[in-house]
């Protein structure tokens, strides 16, 4: 039975590829939410349009996907959020964005809106002002409790965010986040776009993730226009992701090892990144491999001595990674801090749907380059570790298998690339109303959803992207509690969430 | 492990020569950096990196500047972790307006004589997010900005270009 069958609609939107997408009516928007109460599908995504709001779900069973979608006549929607909280974040921004009401909401603080952008509800297209008030952070009450205050300015060199503790003496009792700090307003700028420059905007949602990002976008917009990319171009997309991921594993490896005062890890695992992205440079001409990854195919093909570079890159870390693996599995002053620390619980994560080595080191067995199986990874051979302790350790582990795991991919397809075009033509116009597509890519912190509409004439009319972290942050305040002021660096890194991909 | 331990004390430093302070970014500097100032601070800046807005690229290559190929410190380039420390602001993105204010404060907490380089093309003009309602549209439209390093993202070397040209005027020697 697909998920459509179980949830009473009214129509089925016939464009929107390659899963199916339909009108419910407040019955079915219902029902999609006690299905996804009672745990039989997983929240994928929850994104707004001036009179619509849209929800993808996935059934975990049968990784079968669906997206519900309910008009908003009166510019308002049953919330989802005061029935099932991983769609707090998303139904806010919704509110803050298009203006659209959820009836019945606990929570309607504002999330991106910081009152600063000069006007309300940008994507609207209406012109209706809002009331300004001092953001209000959750109590947390009692004799002994003091709070800190942390950023959106940060010590180190990292992204912009508010973090407010509530402690009792060393021991954090609530921490409450407070982000949108780099919303530059990408959803809008998508709006008109042309592919080649919707295709930018996608590359720099969030800079860690641009090969994926990338990767996503190309394949949305292939699948609303019913074509494939070429084999070549498929497996030179999947050979960036890749490195994109050892490059950021073997980073935050280092990175986290680094925030438990073990600085010698950070600087061996600080080597091998670098050597990774001058290998990515040799290849394809940018060490982050920007702007390569394109609707239909790849920019460029790899560079004469690209493979030879990755070949010696693999050799590399073949033979250095093993030895890493051993001194972070033997140092017993690094393992007291990681393991049992920060533990995410295996039920959150299965709520929230946790992407990623979050949700792998807790127990949720989801990967979306196995989940949907798509081109090359249909036709490559690799393992999806899962962890159940949950802690900064299992996450630490799950990027250690990762990486293994991304180096045997180089390798196959590495041996698979054999000669072929790069890029499949892209129709000059579909001449008849809008198409939509919907992708899962898996980036290195986990499934990005890139959900589009394009217009007759291949612009995008409205396109939105859901990072991993937006199921990943509320985690971190759950998974902070209890522990100490001085761990939540170490449990921060261990998550590594994107600001820039959730603030958008 | 002690093989690779032994074998970083043998096989010498990964370190890479210094790049030739850029043409371009000494130029720009000369017109813009006072010379008094410059006696008074001596062969060392600290920086305060400021994220504010970009897409985390540009903060991804300015990390890089720490690992062991680059080591910005033997430069006597240092990341200090408040702007009541730093000589230098590194600012990345096209500064949001959400990010205004914050920026603003670490600028006037940030004591003088105190340079601000702006990085990235975002940096520059909003870069591809130019025009949002939710960009003011560069760096220098909420604080001076004394020099620009461009690039999305601008390699590690072009950045150890762009600050080893500032440190070489405010040193004295331009």
């Amino acid at each position: 039975m697909g998920i459509l069958d179980g949830i009473p609609h009214v129509s089925a939107a016939l464009s929107h590829r390659p899963w199916p997408r339909a009108v419910v009516t407040e019955a079915g928007w219902q029902a999609a939410i006690d299905r996804l109460v009672e745990g039989g599908l997983t929240l994928l995504g929850f994104w707004g349009e001036p009179t619509a709001v849209h929800m993808a779900m996935l059934d975990a069973g049968s990784a079968e996907i669906a997206v519900v979608s309910y008009e908003c006549t009166a510019g308002t929607f049953p919330s989802v959020a005061s029935r099932h909280p991983p769609a707090l974040r998303l139904e806010r921004t919704i509110h803050d964005l298009f203006g659209l009401a959820p009836t019945l909401a606990d929570d309607l603080r504002p999330w991106l809106d910081h009152y600063a952008w000069g006007k309300s509800y940008p994507l609207s297209g209406r012109n209706t002002s809002r009331d300004a008030r001092p953001y209000q952070f959750l109590p947390a009450e009692g004799e002994a409790l003091h709070q800190v205050a942390v950023g959106p300015v940060h010590a180190g060199t990292i992204e912009p965010g508010h973090f407010r503790f509530t402690a009792n003496g060393e021991h954090v009792v609530r921490l409450e986040q407070w982000l949108g700090y780099t919303h530059k307003g990408i959803e809008s700028l998508m709006q008109g776009a042309s592919l080649e420059a919707a295709a930018k905007l996608a590359n720099r949602t969030s800079g860690d993730s641009a090969v994926a990002y990338a990767f996503g976008f190309a394949r949305a917009v292939e699948a609303a226009l019913q074509i494939e990319a070429p084999r070549r171009a498929t497996l030179l997309r999947a050979l960036m992701a890749e490195l994109e991921r050892l490059a950021n594993h073997l980073g935050d490896i280092g990175a986290i090892c680094n925030d438990a005062s073990f600085a010698l890890m950070h600087a061996q695992t600080g080597i091998l990144r670098e050597r990774c992205l001058r290998a990515a440079n040799v290849a394809f001409g940018h060490r982050l491999m920007m702007d390569v990854i394109v609707p239909g195919g790849v920019t460029r093909d790899i560079a004469a001595d690209g493979v030879s570079a990755l070949r010696a890159l693999l050799a590399e870390l073949q033979k250095v990674f093993p030895r890493l693996i051993e001194l972070y599995d033997n140092t017993a002053s690094l393992q007291d801090r990681t393991v049992t620390t920060g533990i995410v619980k295996a039920e959150y994560a299965r709520q929230f749907g946790a992407g990623g080595y979050v949700g792998r080191a807790s127990g949720r067995d989801f990967d979306a380059r196995r989940a949907t199986a798509y081109p090359p990874y249909h036709a490559l051979s690799f393992e999806v570790p899962v962890l159940q302790a949950g802690d900064v350790n299992a996450r630490v582990w799950i990027r250690i298998r990762e990486v293994e795991q991304s180096i045997v991919l180089i390798e196959q397809i590495l041996d698979q690339l054999g000669p072929g075009e790069l890029e499949t033509a892209l129709p000059a116009r579909i001449g008849h109303g809008a198409c939509e597509g919907m992708t899962l890519t898996e980036a290195f912190r986990g499934d990005v959803l890139v959900w589009l509409r394009l217009d007759g004439a291949l612009r995008v009319e409205r396109c939105h992207l859901r990072d991993a972290s937006w199921f990943q942050w509320p985690l971190l305040e759950t998974a902070i509690e209890g522990n100490i002021i001085a761990d939540f660096p170490l449990c921060n890194k261990s998550f590594n969430c994107s600001y820039s991909g959730v603030d958008l | 492990m002690r093989k690779t331990l032994l074998e970083s004390l043998t096989h010498g430093s990964l370190t890479e020569p210094a790049p030739a302070p850029d043409d371009s970014a000494l130029a720009e500097l000369a017109t813009k950096v006072d010379r008094a100032a410059q006696a008074r601070l001596g062969r060392s800046l600290a920086i305060r990196q400021v994220d504010a807005g970009s897409c985390n690229g540009c903060e991804l290559e300015i990390h890089a500047l720490s690992n062991a190929f680059y080591d910005i410190e033997r430069f006597g380039l240092r990341f200090v972790a408040s702007p009541r420390h730093a000589d230098v602001l590194l600012v990345t993105g096209p500064v949001t307006k959400n990010m205004r204010q914050a920026l603003e404060r670490t600028y006037n907490a940030t004591p003088d004589p105190k340079w601000v380089v702006a990085v990235g093309g975002c940096a520059i003009d909003g870069g591809i997010f130019k025009g949002s309602y939710a960009s003011v549209g560069g760096v220098s439209a909420v604080v001076p900005v004394d020099l620009h390093i461009n690039g999305c993202p601008p390699s590690p070397t072009d950045l150890l270009k762009g600050l080893l040209a500032l440190l070489e005027h405010v040193g004295g020697k331009g």
